[in-house]
């Protein structure tokens, strides 16, 4: 048992090791003390998606690898969070035009992007969760399009401090902040790639904890079977709707912080094909595998802006670099392979450090 | 010895090539090569590209280099494509082409002070309070105006019909403008039936209601695919109005499947007709026959005077390969308000506000090709 749980501990430390690392590596790059190690403007442009992307995978993660129901919505979530994250932004800023509050505006906008988000979680879980498997999955996908398809509709404005609401009708009084299918314009420019870092940090705590709590052996033992963890009491609701809505809630700070990024943000962006992005991370990280999530998403995004050069083929290549990665980390003859040198390598260290 | 030639030849080829590249002023081009909307993203891309061939024939000072980048009409993409082509050392932007990618584009070229001439993206938003955003397209609102102006003048119908795709800006844009100016001309609207990207494969309920209604000319403000939709479905129940469209309407009759003799008597308000009688028309259309074995769309003239513009006002504000692209910037801006270009898409010239001033001529589809209406 003692074993067990160091093994976790020392699991988790890698990985918050491993992204402390990297972001340290990425600001000295980008600060260019260095001479010849400088990042490019791409990759620097690219830096607040990964970490947007990493929140998205690693808490959709949380659903489909440590709660085992698939969804197929979380870019609904993402959407909810981004544009309450940029009203409630954009309103202190028209609400307080003299006051220079960036990072409160920051807060509050990644806040208001989670709890609401967590919100829709609440909703959406109540007739989702009486569900398994592919009926899940399906609700999950409609309720991502249902969103969609409202936030098109939807309109607001400010007028200093007032904001005004409209569904359907675009002829508003003062200065439009959210305008139909238009999206959201004029959004001033808050996110950093420090913020980005922070929130990812923040949703390692929260997802890594759980998994190691009471709760999360809980949400465990009801993916591995459900009727043994209820028989031992487990309240099978209570853990799926925790698991489910902590996932909504963080991809909706994953979504106020993408948002805050560009000065236009559209619901047709955050479409079906997003759902699916991210959960190509989380397949391709490894069901369950927080860490494998991190690296997924990461070189995922990075991936097609590398592959600019190669033109008109760079989405095809892209796709078969998916699909041979998937046939080569579930090849049982290279998984045997690599685990023999695995174990040579380690026996070769503990030799050298019996040497020593 | 034949293989040590030919290597030795590519080489010296190769060679010259990178000499006469060396003074060229790269211009990115910044629009959806893949994807749903890769018709106007290619387009454009030809377009320019047939314009800087052109210019760099001539051997003057001023050479162009084309780079382009695939956005897949996404603001995120979009923006990663504008830092990749500044990585690749670009003076000046011609992007992007769709209005989305171009809102979170323009801004980010705002703040860091590259020049941006967008050929198309047509939002009213992408230039407003950005001094370093011109366009070569007219603006959706202008559109919508000059729409029901059209109609009102021409005496095409009283009594008018309007599908429009509810999820997209553009469409919208148009829409909502042409309604305003066809209230205040006294043309009334009897019907409005919305559509969205997810439902856009029947129409036959907004078809009926136009019908139901009476309308005798529909407004199409949507692009050419759903339009080509309901094209056919009208025609399949029996309804006959005047068709209305705007530029996105163009590109219909090179869409592959489609019967083109459906689109026959389709008016639409564009600037540029590949039918004109002009030198500088025929010679385009057919150079971009030969490279591409398709007429070419408004699309790729605006592109093509895009071009024309910007060399014009490169050599106004003597800008070259060297200089950097904020400072372009500043001289590239007041070049664009004095130049004027006689161009495919009619005579232009510029204001502060970084919008085209030029004439709309609508056009009509007989027998399979655009012709000027009267």
């Amino acid at each position: 048992m003692k074993t067990r749980k160091s093994k976790s501990f020392s699991g988790n430390f890698i990985t918050y090791a491993m992204v402390i690392v990297a972001f340290l590596l990425c600001e000295l790059a980008l600060s260019g003390v260095i001479p010849g190690f400088k990042m490019s403007r791409s990759l620097k442009g690219q830096l607040v998606p990964i970490c947007v992307y990493i929140v998205m995978a690693v808490s959709l993660n949380l659903t489909v690898g440590i709660s085992g129901e698939l969804s197929l919505g979380h870019a609904g979530f993402m959407s909810v969070g981004a544009f309450s994250g940029i009203l409630v932004s954009q309103w202190l800023l028209s609400a307080f035009p003299e006051t220079n509050l960036e990072l409160v505006r920051l807060l509050a906008a990644l806040a208001t992007g989670g709890v609401v988000a967590a919100i829709a979680g609440v909703l959406i879980g109540i007739p989702v969760l009486r569900l398994r498997g592919d009926y899940l999955a399906i609700v999950t996908l409609a309720f991502g399009e249902i969103i969609r398809n409202l936030l098109n509709c939807v309109y607001f404005s400010f007028e200093g401090a007032n904001l005004n609401f409209s569904f359907l009708d675009p002829n508003l009084p003062g200065n439009i902040v959210i305008n139909g299918p238009m999206g959201a314009i004029g959004v001033k420019k808050l996110a950093s790639f420090e913020a980005g870092f922070i929130l990812v940090l923040f949703t390692l705590v929260v997802v890594l904890n759980l998994i190691n709590s009471r709760s999360g052996r809980a949400i465990m033992a009801i993916r591995d079977n459900r009727i043994a963890a209820e028989s031992v009491g487990i309240n099978v609701t209570k853990y799926r709707m925790l698991a489910f809505v902590i996932s909504a809630a963080l991809a909706g700070m994953a979504g106020a912080l993408y948002g805050l990024n560009y000065s236009t943000v559209q619901a047709a962006k955050f479409k079906f094909d997003t759902s699916i992005l991210v959960l190509v991370f989380v397949v391709l990280g490894g069901i369950g595998n927080i860490r494998g999530s991190i690296i997924a998403a990461t070189v995922l995004t990075i991936l097609p802006e590398m592959l600019r050069e190669f033109g008109n083929y760079r989405m095809l290549i892209y796709a078969i670099v998916l699909i041979v990665v998937m046939l080569v980390t579930n090849n049982p003859m290279l998984k045997s392979t690599l685990d023999s040198l695995k174990g040579k390598i380690f026996k070769k260290s503990v030799k050298e450090g019996d040497k020593a | 010895m034949k293989k040590i030639l030919a290597i030795a030849l590519a080489l010296v080829l190769m060679a010259t090539a990178s000499l006469a590249m060396a003074d060229a002023i790269k211009v990115g081009v910044i629009g959806p090569m893949t994807g749903p909307y890769a018709v106007y993203g290619l387009a454009v891309q030809y377009g320019a590209q047939i314009a800087a061939d052109e210019i760099n024939a001539q051997g003057g000072d001023i050479q162009f280099e084309i780079l382009a980048a695939d956005d897949q009409g996404d603001g995120e993409l979009g923006v990663n494509a504008y830092n990749d082509l500044l990585d690749k050392g670009v003076n000046i932007m011609l992007s992007t082409v769709t209005s989305g990618s171009c809102m979170a584009v323009s801004t980010v070229a705002n703040e860091e002070r590259v020049f941006m001439l967008t050929p198309s993206g047509s939002a009213d938003a992408i230039t407003v309070g950005k001094d370093n955003i011109y366009r070569v397209c007219f603006k959706d609102s202008a559109q919508g105006l000059a729409s029901a102006q059209y109609i009102v003048d021409n005496k095409l119908a009283t009594k008018v019909g309007v599908i429009y795709n509810n999820a997209l800006d553009y469409s919208i844009g148009i829409y909502n403008s042409f309604k305003a100016k066809a209230a205040e001309l006294g043309l009334e609207i009897v019907a409005e039936a919305a559509f969205s990207d997810d439902t856009n494969a029947d129409f036959s309920v907004q078809i009926a209601k136009m019908q139901e209604a009476g309308a005798e000319l529909v407004f199409l403000p949507i692009y050419y695919t759903p339009a080509s939709l309901i094209l056919a479905q009208c025609a399949s129940v029996g309804y006959a109005p005047v068709f209305f469209g705007v530029d996105g309407m163009d590109g219909i009759l090179t869409l592959e499947g489609f019967d083109a003799s459906l689109a026959e008597g389709v008016m639409l308000l564009t600037p540029f007709s590949a039918d004109a009688d002009d030198e500088l028309t025929r010679n385009f259309v057919a150079t971009y026959q030969a490279q591409h074995g398709e007429i070419p769309n408004q699309f790729a003239a605006d592109a093509y005077d895009g071009i024309y513009a910007l060399k014009a006002a490169v050599e106004l504000a003597g800008v070259t390969a060297d200089t950097a692209p904020e400072d372009a910037c500043d001289p590239m801006i007041a070049a664009m308000q004095q130049i004027t270009i006689e161009g495919l898409t009619g005579t232009m010239h510029w204001g502060a506000d970084g919008e085209v001033d030029k004439t709309p001529t609508a056009v009509v589809i007989k027998d399979g090709v655009y012709v000027g209406a009267k």
